[in-house]
C-alpha cells in the first residue's frame, strides 16, 4: 500500500483507522435509529457497560485478552505473508487439547497442570495449523482456502468428541466435566485479594498477564530478532529470501505452528480462566475477532493491543446494552463488529484520498 | 525556425512532494528525430507520459502542431497522430501480427471486414518503411526485433505522426539496434517526426538531430547533435564532469577459483536453458558475459549463486565440487559461506526488500552471522554501526540508516548492495547487470570499485547487457546464445561487432 507522501505518518497511523472507526459507528448508529433507538444513548449504554465500573472494566480485559491472542496469531502470520483465517479451529483444538489435560491431571498440584494445559494449548493449536502450513509451502495449496476448512473439520471433530466421547456421564448438555480447582488459572480478584485490593468477581484471570508478555515478546521477535527477519524478508519478497538462502518452505511451516499456537493460547483463557469446562463451540467467534484485530492494528503489537481492547468494550457493553434494550439484540452487536472490520479492513483507504486532498491544500495554505 | 511538432511551454508535474516536471519548455521539430536523455529519475517517462495523455500536467500548455490542446488519454493522443512505443511491449502473443494491430481500432461487428482492411493497409505501411512484417505471423513466435516493429506499426496504422520510443534498444543486440535505426531514419525521412527516449549516449549521437538534456525534471540543454560530443552530454547529464575512461590495467590471473563444466539445466517443462557450460574463472580477473538478455545468463547467475539446480555438470569452487555438495540449509546460504558473493540482476525484485530500511538490507543475507547476533536476538547498534560504514564508504545518498531502501534512487541501492556483499570478503563475486537503472554518476563508482576488487585479486564474473560496461570492465568476454557460449574472446580484441555477431548465434 502506497502511503501518499504528502500524509504524515501519524495521520496514516491513527486518523485514517479513527476516521474508519467512527464511520463505522455512525453507519451502526443509523441502523439503531431506524429500528426506533436512540443511537446516541446506546452509544452510552455501551461505553459506560465497558468502563464504566469495575466488573464492565474486568470483563472488557477478559475478552480482550483472548482477542490480543487470535490478533496475534493473524499478525504473525501476516508477517510471513500468510493469511491464517483458521484461528477458530486452532483455538478449538488447542481447546482439545487443554481439556485432554486437565480431564487426566487435574489432580496433580496447579504448577504442574496448568503449565502442562498450556504446553497442550500450545501444540494443539500449532499442529491444527501446521498441516495448512505444511500444504502452502510444500504444495502450494493456498493457505485462506485450506484454513477455512480445518474450521470446519475442527467443528465436526469437536462436535463429535464433546457428543460421543467427552460429555459428561448422565448430562445431555455437550460439554466436559467441570475441571478440578487446580487447573484454574488465578484470577486477578483472588490474586489481589491478600494484598487488601478488592477487585470485583470477573472471569479476569492471569492470562491477561501472559497476553502482554506475548505482545511483548512478538515485538521483540519481529523486529529485533534473526526470526523475525527471516519472516518478513519472506513475507515481503519471497525471491529476495531465496536469494538470501532463507529456507521459505521451514519458515512458512513454522511461522504456521507459532501463529496456530498463540490462537492456541486464547483458550487457555477461556476454558482454564472462565468456563473450567468444556462447551461446545466455546471459541464463539473469537478467532474471527483476531483478523480483525490484526488488521486494525496494523500487525503491530500496540495497535493489536488497542483493537483488542476495542473489540473487548465492543462486546462486553454490547452484553449490557442488549440487557438494557431488549431491541438491540447480541446480533445487533456482531452487525456492528462486522461493520467495523469492513471500514477498517476491506475499506482501510476509504478516506485516503480525501484526506490526502485535505492535507495538500493544508500545506499550500501555510 | 522549422515547423514544430510538438511544443511544451512551462509544464510542470508535482507527484505529491516531488517536482517531477518543472517549467519544461521545448520544441520538436517536425520531420526530425529527437533525443530526450537523462539519468534515471530526471523526468523523461513522467514527460512523454504528459504527451501521450497519461498524466496530466499541473499547469502549461501543450501545442500539436502549432494549435493548444488539452491530451487527456492515451486515446486523445493517438487521435492527434501520437503513438508509443513502450519499453515492455503491449503485444497479445497467441495473436497473429494483423489481429494484434487491428486490436482496438476493430470496426463492425465481425473481425473479418476489418481485418483485410487492415491486410491492404499494412501491407503499404511495411512497403513504405521496410518493416517487412509478416502480418499472419504469431507474435508470440517473433524475435524482439521484430515485435518491436509490430509495435511500430500498430501506431502507424493508428496514423502517427510522432513516434515516441521509450529506450527502445534495451532489448535488442547491437545488429537489431543498427536496424531498427534504420527504420527510424526512414521513418524521418518520410516526414514522421521521432522522440527517442534513451540513455545511451551512443545511440543519441548516431541517430538524432537534436537532443533535449534532462536532470533532476528540469530541461538542462537543448543543443543540436551534431555540435556536441559524447562528453558534452555526459557531463550536462550529470551536471558535473565525469570520467567515462576507465583506467585498467592489465589483469593478473593467479589461481582458478571456478570451474565449470558441461552444465545443464532443463526446466519443468523439458526446455534446455543451460546447454554444456564450460569455463574457468581465476583470482584477479573479470570475466565477463555478454547475451542479449534472456539467453541463459540469468539462470547462469542463479545455479552459481545456489538459488537453482542444475540439471548436470560440474561446478568446482577453490576446489569443492558444488554440485554435489550436500548441505542442511538452502545452497545460496551454504555458498555464500563458502565464499561466494552475489549481486543479483534484478536489484529491486531478488536483491533487496523495498520495505525494510536500510540497515535491514544491510544484513539481507548474512542475517544469521555471529556478528549481528546477540543470543537470540539482533545485535542493533552492531548491524546499524555497520550500515552507517557501508553508507560512508560508498557514498550512499542520502546518507540514511532509517529510510525504506524502495526510497533511494537505483544507483545508491546498488551500492548498498554492493556494500553487503564486499563486506563479506568473498573470494568470488557474481554480478548482474550491476548498473542497470544506476545513474552515470554511480556508474563511475561502481565500476571503479569492481576494478579495484579485480587488483586485490577476487574472481568477478560479470553478467550484462550493456556491451559498453562488459568491454570496459572485463578480461575476457564469454557470449551466451540461446543458453550455450557461442564464443570467448579476450577483451582486447572484442569489438561491438564481433560481440555482436556472437550473440546473434553466428560463430
Amino acid at each position: 500500500m502506497s502511503q501518499p507522501a504528502n500524509m504524515p505518518r501519524w495521520a496514516s497511523l491513527w486518523l485514517m483507522p479513527l476516521l474508519n472507526l467512527f464511520a463505522a459507528l455512525f453507519v451502526s448508529g443509523l441502523v439503531i435509529a431506524l429500528i426506533g433507538e436512540d443511537p446516541v444513548e446506546c452509544l452510552k449504554l455501551m461505553i459506560n457497560g465497558a468502563f464504566g465500573y469495575p466488573e464492565g472494566i474486568g470483563y472488557t480485559l477478559f475478552y480482550t485478552t483472548s482477542f490480543i491472542f487470535t490478533g496475534l496469531a493473524v499478525a504473525a502470520a501476516f508477517h510471513a505473508g500468510l493469511f491464517n483465517i483458521g484461528g477458530e479451529g486452532q483455538m478449538y483444538l488447542a481447546g482439545l487439547g487443554v481439556t485432554l489435560v486437565c480431564l487426566q491431571f487435574d489432580y496433580l498440584p496447579a504448577y504442574v497442570v496448568i503449565p502442562l494445559a498450556m504446553l497442550a494449548a500450545i501444540l494443539f493449536g500449532g499442529a491444527w495449523a501446521l498441516v495448512p502450513g505444511y500444504l502452502q509451502a510444500k504444495r502450494g495449496s493456498h493457505i485462506v482456502v485450506t484454513t477455512i476448512m480445518f474450521n470446519f473439520i475442527a467443528s465436526s471433530l469437536m462436535t463429535w468428541l464433546l457428543v460421543d466421547k467427552l460429555r459428561m456421564e448422565g448430562s445431555q448438555t455437550p460439554a466436559t466435566r467441570e475441571f478440578a480447582q487446580n487447573a484454574w488459572v488465578p484470577m486477578l480478584h483472588e490474586w489481589f485479594a491478600p494484598l487488601g485490593v478488592e477487585l470485583p468477581n470477573t472471569p479476569l484471570n492471569a492470562s491477561f498477564f501472559l497476553a502482554l508478555i506475548a505482545l511483548v515478546l512478538f515485538y521483540l521477535v519481529v523486529w529485533h530478532s534473526p526470526k523475525g527477519f527471516v519472516t518478513r524478508t519472506v513475507g515481503l519478497n519471497e525471491k529476495a529470501a531465496r536469494y538470501a538462502g532463507i529456507p521459505v518452505d521451514k519458515v512458512i511451516i513454522a511461522v504456521m505452528c507459532v501463529s496456530g499456537a498463540l490462537a492456541g493460547l486464547a483458550a487457555i483463557n477461556e476454558l482454564l480462566g472462565s468456563t473450567h469446562r468444556m462447551n461446545m463451540g466455546f471459541t464463539n467467534g473469537i478467532g474471527f475477532v483476531g483478523i480483525a484485530v490484526a488488521l486494525m492494528g496494523r500487525n503491530h503489537p500496540v495497535g493489536i493491543l488497542l483493537s483488542a481492547l476495542l473489540f473487548g468494550a465492543l462486546t462486553q457493553g454490547g452484553l449490557d446494552l442488549s440487557f438494557e434494550k431488549p431491541a438491540i439484540t447480541r446480533e445487533m452487536i456482531i452487525f456492528t463488529q462486522g461493520l467495523i472490520i469492513l471500514f477498517c479492513g476491506a475499506l482501510e483507504n476509504l478516506f485516503q484520498t480525501p484526506l490526502s486532498a485535505a492535507f495538500k491544500r493544508m500545506l499550500k495554505n501555510q | 525556425m522549422a515547423e514544430l511538432a510538438i511544443e511544451l511551454i512551462g509544464v510542470n508535474k508535482h507527484f505529491g512532494e516531488v517536482h517531477a516536471n518543472k517549467n519544461i519548455t521545448f520544441g520538436v521539430r517536425k520531420g526530425t528525430v529527437h533525443g530526450i536523455i537523462g539519468e534515471n529519475g530526471a523526468g523523461k517517462s513522467t514527460l512523454m507520459s504528459i504527451i501521450y495523455g497519461y498524466y496530466q500536467a499541473d499547469s502549461g500548455t501543450i501545442k500539436i502542431n502549432g494549435k493548444a490542446e488539452r491530451i487527456r488519454s492515451s486515446h486523445a493522443a493517438i487521435g492527434l497522430g501520437i503513438g508509443m512505443v513502450h519499453q515492455h511491449f503491449m503485444l497479445v502473443d497467441p495473436f497473429t501480427v494483423l489481429e494484434n494491430i487491428v486490436l482496438g481500432a476493430e470496426g463492425g461487428i465481425t473481425l473479418d471486414g476489418s481485418l483485410a482492411a487492415a491486410r491492404t493497409h499494412l501491407q503499404k505501411l511495411n512497403q513504405d518503411y521496410g518493416l517487412q512484417v509478416d502480418p499472419d505471423a504469431i507474435v508470440g513466435e517473433l524475435g524482439v526485433g521484430t515485435q518491436q516493429r509490430v509495435e511500430i506499426l500498430k501506431t502507424l496504422y493508428r496514423g502517427a505522426d510522432v513516434l515516441i520510443l521509450d529506450e527502445p534498444t534495451a532489448v535488442l543486440t547491437p545488429q537489431e539496434a543498427d536496424d531498427l535505426f534504420r527504420i527510424l531514419r526512414l521513418l524521418r525521412d518520410q516526414g514522421k517526426t521521432v522522440i527517442l527516449i534513451t540513455h545511451k549516449l551512443r545511440e543519441v549521437l548516431d541517430i538524432t538531430d537534436d537532443v533535449t538534456v534532462m536532470r533532476a525534471g528540469e530541461i538542462v540543454g537543448q543543443v543540436r547533435t551534431a555540435d556536441v560530443t559524447k562528453e558534452d552530454l555526459a557531463d550536462l547529464m550529470v551536471g558535473r564532469k565525469v570520467n567515462m575512461h576507465l583506467d585498467k590495467a592489465a589483469a593478473v590471473p593467479g589461481k582458478k577459483v571456478l570451474s565449470v563444466s558441461g552444465l545443464n539445466l532443463v526446466d519443468s517443462r523439458g526446455v534446455a536453458l543451460l546447454k554444456d557450460i564450460g569455463f574457468d574463472l581465476h583470482a584477479g580477473e573479470i570475466v565477463g558475459i555478454a547475451g542479449v538478455s534472456g539467453n541463459g545468463q540469468s539462470e547462469l547467475l542463479e545455479v552459481l549463486s545456489g538459488m537453482r539446480e542444475a540439471t548436470s555438470g560440474s561446478v568446482q569452487f577453490k576446489g569443492t565440487e558444488l554440485a554435489t555438495l550436500k548441505t542442511r540449509e538452502p545452497k545460496a546460504a551454504a555458498y555464500r559461506k563458502l565464499g561466494i558473493a552475489h549481486i543479483p540482476e534484478d536489484r529491486s525484485r531478488e536483491g533487496m526488500v523495498k520495505d525494510f530500511m536500510t540497515f535491514e538490507n544491510a544484513i539481507l543475507g548474512y542475517h544469521d552471522d555471529p556478528s549481528v547476533r546477540r543470543g537470540f536476538l539482533f545485535n542493533r547498534k552492531a548491524i546499524i554501526e555497520r550500515c552507517r560504514r557501508f553508507i560512508d564508504e560508498f557514498d550512499v545518498r542520502p546518507a540514511l540508516t532509517h529510510r525504506r531502501i524502495g526510497l533511494f534512487s537505483g544507483g545508491n541501492q546498488q551500492k548498498v548492495i554492493l556494500a553487503r556483499e564486499i563486506h563479506a570478503n568473498p573470494d568470488l563475486l557474481l554480478i548482474g547487470q550491476p548498473t542497470r537503472g544506476v545513474d552515470i554518476g554511480a556508474i563511475e563508482f561502481i565500476h571503479k570499485r569492481l576494478m579495484q576488487l579485480r587488483d586485490e585479486g577476487k574472481a568477478l564474473l560479470l553478467v550484462s547487457v550493456e556491451l559498453d560496461e562488459i568491454m570496459a570492465l572485463s578480461d575476457r568476454i564469454i557470449v551466451m546464445n540461446g543458453g550455450a557460449i557461442s564464443g570467448e574472446l579476450p577483451a582486447a580484441e572484442a569489438t561491438a561487432t564481433s560481440l555482436g555477431l556472437l550473440m546473434g548465434g553466428h560463430k
